[in-house]
């Protein structure tokens, strides 16, 4: 029994990476994850990853922001402390579409970034889980988890063939680990 | 695929021979992980002392409170006012880049959109504490928001555009934040897993845990996007509340409906301005030739222009509308600016913006890095004008002449001037110092397709059209960073 716990297969060009999860796919090796230096564009249709929901968290806490402010307003001016000037309505809902907006905006982006880094478990301090050092510098990295996926020199030669620099057969899942 | 064919009639956004990825990190982490030279230390201590004034400056103004400067009854807001605005304008480039150019698929805000976005952090960050030390007894600030209080609770009051200004600018700077810092974390990351030790260490916390995993990326992405799409109302939404801080007033000069867009354009113009002035330095003392190309800074000129123009047209609707009004203050007001005592305010302002933004249409002008550099400058100065005219000029003669009175900015005024502008530049050079100026991963994005190499490969390559190849060919003349003599065969 090898001591392999993953295999990964180091690419200097995004477009022969992606002809490397291709022609994995096609031999039916299952692939971890990928790790990019920069984002790739139609890698995840190919790897069926869904598209992400942020979008809809983001309109979620937008709603919220408006609606939080604007209730605040109207029990601040026509509830709690209703002010006579100079007869005008106490809830003047023109003048209070600047401050609605703004926290429509300010809710939905920090409501959508900390969801973003919540699901993706990005926080101050987090032990970065890296499983090759220079995949957030030049190198593409297929990430194959070489449990099951067997023989190892298989999946090694269909690396070599779609173009691989390197191809690493890793002992240790993280390498970022002390 | 990761990467398509770019016609090849658009401009390189990459140039230089040999660049790889790798050697795009290397040039852009070349600042970050070496010590600084010495233009950055001359430049570090100048804007240092700069922001030790600014401390002394404003230390002064809360011990002696605000009588320390030269307001009077009738001049109530001056160079603070002036300043505020002129700080919150610069701080509109940024976001302009990364947001509005993103949504229009504008790549070449790739390599500028980082050190952008740092400079509206620090521009309002400088704006806010014009803010701040306004208010006399800073520790009021407080009472800005509405939070309950032993007065009742007497709460702040929204139909007041300076509230809206608190919400807008607050909100503003926040959002910023965090799309500036979202950004940075992949280029943190790359920073963290070249380094050692505590270096190591320090950018690891600030990377988040960074990896580059696809849902990562694609979440990032997503994230990049809708964020783009808020900041775009989001940032002409600050402007105009600027602007509504004046205009819904009742003094001639600012009670104009014209206001909210001329300020817009009035903050893209200068921002841009002072984008330019920083880059064309830092392009230079960090060689970074190959990334801030001439093609950026053509570009960025002819928004200056574009902007300067329609700032200009703002200035003669506003002529033509206090003439057309009948309104006699507002006739006084207009007249006032050119044969009152502050003519010469007047004179820097439209000549600074409107006249010498005018040589810009000359592609010669644009493309000469000394003259745009000089340009620049004059925008900022004729900006910093602009808004000293309409808060000065407009209130030191409004409507009862017994009250009219001048203004003379005490040595204060000028320090907390001065000392905010060292502020600015104290923390831009720490910011060039210690994170990666440009966005890495995303200038990685562009190395396939807009690059001059892999164009000049296609050219090699045959297959294209002869006639737009020579019209690439004469495009490159203008950059400083490509040797022509390699397309004559070509």
């Amino acid at each position: 029994m090898s001591s392999t716990k993953y295999i990964l297969g180091l690419f200097d060009d995004p477009d022969e990476m992606m002809h490397g999860i291709d022609k994995l796919q096609k031999n039916s090796v299952p692939i971890y994850d990928v790790y990019t230096p920069m984002p790739i564009h139609g890698i995840e249709a190919k790897l069926g990853i869904k598209d992400s929901r942020l979008g809809y968290a983001a309109f979620m806490f937008g709603c919220l922001g408006g609606t939080t402010i604007l209730s605040m307003v109207y029990y601040f001016l026509s509830y709690d402390w209703p002010m006579n000037i100079g007869g005008k309505p106490h809830f003047g809902l023109p003048d209070f579409i600047p401050v609605t907006f703004e926290w429509s905006v300010l809710f939905a982006s920090f409501g959508m970034a900390f969801t973003f880094f919540y699901s993706t478990h990005l926080f101050p301090g987090r032990a970065p889980r890296v499983m090759d050092l220079r995949a957030t510098n030049d190198r593409f990295v297929i990430a194959i988890d070489a449990k099951g996926n067997i023989p190892h020199e298989d999946i090694t030669n269909l690396l070599k063939e779609a173009g691989a620099v390197e191809i690493k057969h890793n002992d240790r899942k993280y390498v970022s680990y002390e | 695929m990761a990467s398509h064919k770019e016609s090849i009639i658009r401009e390189p956004l990459i140039t230089g021979k040999n660049i790889t990825y790798a050697q795009i990190t290397d040039d852009v982490l070349r600042p970050v992980e070496n010590k600084p030279n010495k233009a950055w230390w001359i430049g570090f201590t100048v804007a240092s002392l700069g922001a030790l004034l600014w401390v002394f400056a404003v230390s002064w103004t809360f011990w002696f409170g605000i009588g320390s400067w030269g307001l009077n009854k009738t001049v109530g807001w001056a160079w603070d006012i002036t300043g505020f605005v002129w700080w919150v304008g610069i701080g509109h480039a940024g976001t302009l880049i990364s947001a509005v150019l993103l949504l229009f698929r504008q790549k070449w805000r790739n390599s500028i959109n980082r050190s952008a976005e740092a400079m509206t952090i620090f521009a309002v960050i400088c704006a806010a504490t014009y803010v701040v030390s306004h208010m006399g007894r800073p520790w009021m600030a407080l009472y800005c928001l509405p939070l309950p209080n032993q007065y009742g609770s007497l709460w702040v009051n929204f139909n007041s555009p300076l509230i809206w200004d608190v919400f807008a600018i607050s909100t503003y700077f926040s959002v910023s934040l965090v799309f500036w810092y979202t950004g940075l974390l992949p280029d943190i990351a790359t920073i963290r897993d070249r380094g050692t030790g505590w270096y190591r260490r320090i950018y690891s916390i600030l990377s988040f845990g960074w990896t580059g995993s696809v849902k990562t990326w694609q979440r990032f992405e997503t994230v990049s996007l809708i964020l783009a799409g808020i900041s775009t109302p989001l940032v002409l939404s600050v402007h105009t509340i600027v602007s509504m801080d004046f205009a819904t007033s009742l003094e001639p000069g600012w009670h104009t409906t014209i206001f909210p867009p001329y300020f817009v354009a009035g903050a893209i113009f200068s921002g841009f301005a002072m984008v330019q002035t920083l880059l064309l330095v830092t392009r230079k003392v960090l060689g970074l030739e190959n990334y801030i190309t001439m093609f950026h800074i053509e570009s960025m000129n002819k928004i200056i222009l574009v902007t300067g123009s329609v700032v200009g047209v703002a200035y003669i609707t506003e002529f033509f509308i206090a003439y057309y009004s009948g309104g006699e203050y507002e006739q006084y007001t207009f007249l006032n600016r050119f044969i009152g005592p502050y003519w010469w305010a007047a004179c820097m302002m439209y000549g600074c913006n409107v006249l010498m933004t005018q040589v810009m249409w000359f592609k010669k002008v644009r493309t000469n890095i000394p003259m745009s550099w000089v340009l620049s400058i004059i925008v900022n100065i004729g900006m910093w004008f602009e808004r000293f005219v309409i808060i000065v000029t407009s209130l030191h003669r409004d409507y009862i002449p017994s009250s009219w009175a001048m203004f003379y900015p005490t040595w204060i005024d000028v320090s907390v001037f001065i000392g905010s502008i060292g502020v600015f530049f104290t923390l831009f050079l720490l910011f060039i110092r210690v994170l990666p100026s440009i966005a890495m991963a995303e200038v990685k994005l562009l190395l396939k397709e807009s690059s001059e190499q892999a164009k000049l490969e296609e050219i090699e390559a045959g297959h294209l059209d002869p006639a737009q190849v020579e019209f690439y060919k004469n495009s490159l003349k203008k950059f400083d960073s490509v040797d022509v003599s390699a397309y004559e065969n070509a």
